[in-house]
């Protein structure tokens, strides 16, 4: 199985790790419908990264993260304040903030250095960043743990929320910040082009099962583990990049379930 | 909610001076209400009268003036005021994984919802549902519900927490005219049986000349306020509805008008 290979043991740990929280994160972000904005998220990276560059920073992960929270947070007071529709807003910050990165990056045509960043290599992950991944997989269920039901409510119907005391505005910039942290962290092993479709997929399939949110989670978080498994061993036997072979797993997931949906549910 | 308490008569609530504005725009000027407990008040308007930002005000959801205050009659105790509301609609589309047991556990229980089922939460959902005979109703997907439905199982949240003050947003939208009896019917049966006071916004002039016991004739500010019979003689009240469309009651009218008032009133085009 390429187990006994130290890398490959890395990446299926972190791959344990990465897969059920984003199978998490997803239904979130599919219920709130955010899928724009983690997709935004997620190409800001290099923009986080172009900042580094420039600021000189050796670790841009850094740079990466902090950006990421700061421009999460900024698109989520922009969205409450203006009255232009969300998609908009969100599609001009981030066209702005990608060419603003591509422009620092391509100085010099050095922007080869950075494609990987595109696609992701999961297999080039060491343990420390595995420990660092577990570190934020452990923030995130206790934020779940404790917010949920609050961001949940806000979903459904902020002014109701509201009315219970629910404290709104602080939970909506709190899952904001754990996205932008969440995707920064994984964008090397996963890649900017595919992150979102990770996002959004086993949540979107798990959606035509379920109909309740217990459901919802479970089938999630099993598509996202599931695809995230087999993609990575069948990349490791057919020679091609992990991230897309997750995602192209994860796709088959979500066909199936919409036809069976179809089939079984009219 | 599961003591069910006779209203004392002795609290009130005022709503003083309160006004909204967008920027230049005045939307709601110098209001001023006194709700008494145990008594159903139907705010009346045209359409962009002001009646949601009222409500939106009152809830604190938007900027305003002027304050409200919750009051004990007997010794002017000022008190907190908890409001329960249910409003026009939600945010649930076809096909999402919402139960009714998750929409109401995510407003009244801090237990995240995707982990296991709590039996104890369960049992007091279903205590509050059965309210409004609504029990049924725990399992099934939210989105799958008819206006009726949901409107009920969101009552039964509303008055969950034991809220002093009830706010409601045109809650008669897409029920029909046995679900709008069901639903004032329920009305009756929380103002006489709770210790809280209802503010509504109504369209329908026939079951507000019908039910309730305050109507508030809203268009920037407050035109008439008063029993039903006052407001709906009055020269205010003609201005705004014209003298054609005074309810039923009034013009003791056989019930097929009430009908035809009340499809007119759906399709909004009275007001235009």
């Amino acid at each position: 199985m390429g187990l006994e290979y130290g890398f490959m043991r890395n990446a299926f740990v972190a791959i344990l790790i990465i897969t059920p929280l984003f199978g998490m994160l997803g239904t979130m972000i599919v219920s709130r419908k955010m899928a724009f904005f983690s997709d935004a998220l997620g190409h800001s990276a290099l923009t986080g990264i172009a900042f580094g560059v420039i600021l000189g920073v050796a670790d841009t992960n850094i740079t990466m993260v902090v950006f990421g929270i700061a421009f999460a947070l900024l698109l989520n007071y922009i969205s409450s304040k203006s009255g232009t529709s969300t998609d908009t807003i969100i599609s001009v910050f981030s066209s702005c903030s990608v060419a603003i990165g591509l422009a620092i990056l391509s100085k010099g045509g050095n922007f080869s250095k950075y494609s990987s960043l595109l696609v992701g290599d999961i297999l080039s992950i060491s343990k420390w960043e595995i420990v660092s991944l577990f570190v934020i997989f452990v923030v995130a269920y206790v934020f779940f743990f404790c917010c949920f039901n609050y961001l949940h409510a806000a979903s459904i119907h902020r002014t109701l929320a509201k009315s219970r005391q629910i404290p709104v505005r602080l939970v909506e910039n709190l899952f904001a910040v754990l996205i932008a942290v969440i995707v920064m962290l994984s964008i090397k092993w996963v890649g900017i082009l595919i992150i979102n479709a990770l996002l959004i997929l086993p949540a979107a399939a798990s959606r035509n099962l379920s109909a309740n949110m217990r459901e919802y989670h479970f089938f999630s978080i099993l598509f996202s583990l599931f695809s995230g498994i087999l993609g990575l061993f069948v990349s490791y036997y057919t020679n091609v990049a992990t991230g897309p072979m997750i995602v192209i797993f994860a796709s088959i997931l979500y066909f199936a379930t919409y036809l069976y949906t179809r089939k079984y549910q009219g | 909610m599961k003591k069910i308490i006779q209203p004392c008569g002795l609290h009130c609530i005022k709503v003083n001076h309160l006004g909204v504005r967008f920027g230049e725009q005045v939307i709601l000027e110098d209001i001023n209400l006194h709700i008494h407990c145990g008594s159903l008040n139907a705010i009346i308007g045209k359409n962009g009268a002001g009646k949601s930002t009222l409500i939106k005000a009152i809830l604190n959801d938007i900027p305003h003036e002027g304050d409200i205050e919750f009051k004990d009659r007997e010794n002017g105790r000022i008190q907190k005021l908890k409001i329960g509301y249910v409003p026009q609609s939600i945010n649930i589309e076809k096909n999402t994984p919402v139960s009714v047991y998750d929409l109401i556990a995510s407003y009244q229980f801090r237990f995240p919802v995707f982990l296991k089922k709590s039996k104890k939460i369960e049992e007091k959902i279903k205590q509050a549902l059965e309210v409004f005979e609504a029990e049924d109703l725990i399992d099934k997907q939210v989105c799958n519900l008819s206006g009726g439905q949901l409107q009920r199982v969101l009552l039964a949240m509303a008055v969950m927490d034991e809220p002093n003050l009830l706010l409601l947003d045109e809650p008669v939208s897409g029920v029909d005219q046995n679900g709008m009896e069901l639903f004032y019917r329920n009305m009756q049966y929380l103002k006489e049986n709770f210790d809280l006071s209802i503010i509504l916004i109504s369209h329908d002039l026939d079951y507000v000349a019908k039910y309730a016991d305050k109507v508030i004739l809203l268009d920037k500010s407050i035109l008439r306020e008063g029993t039903p019979k006052e407001v709906f003689q009055s020269e205010e009240f003609k201005q705004i509805f014209g003298a054609e469309e005074l309810p039923d009651y009034v013009r003791r009218e056989k019930k097929d008008r009430s009908s035809q008032i009340a499809s007119k009133l759906e399709g909004g085009s009275l007001w235009d």
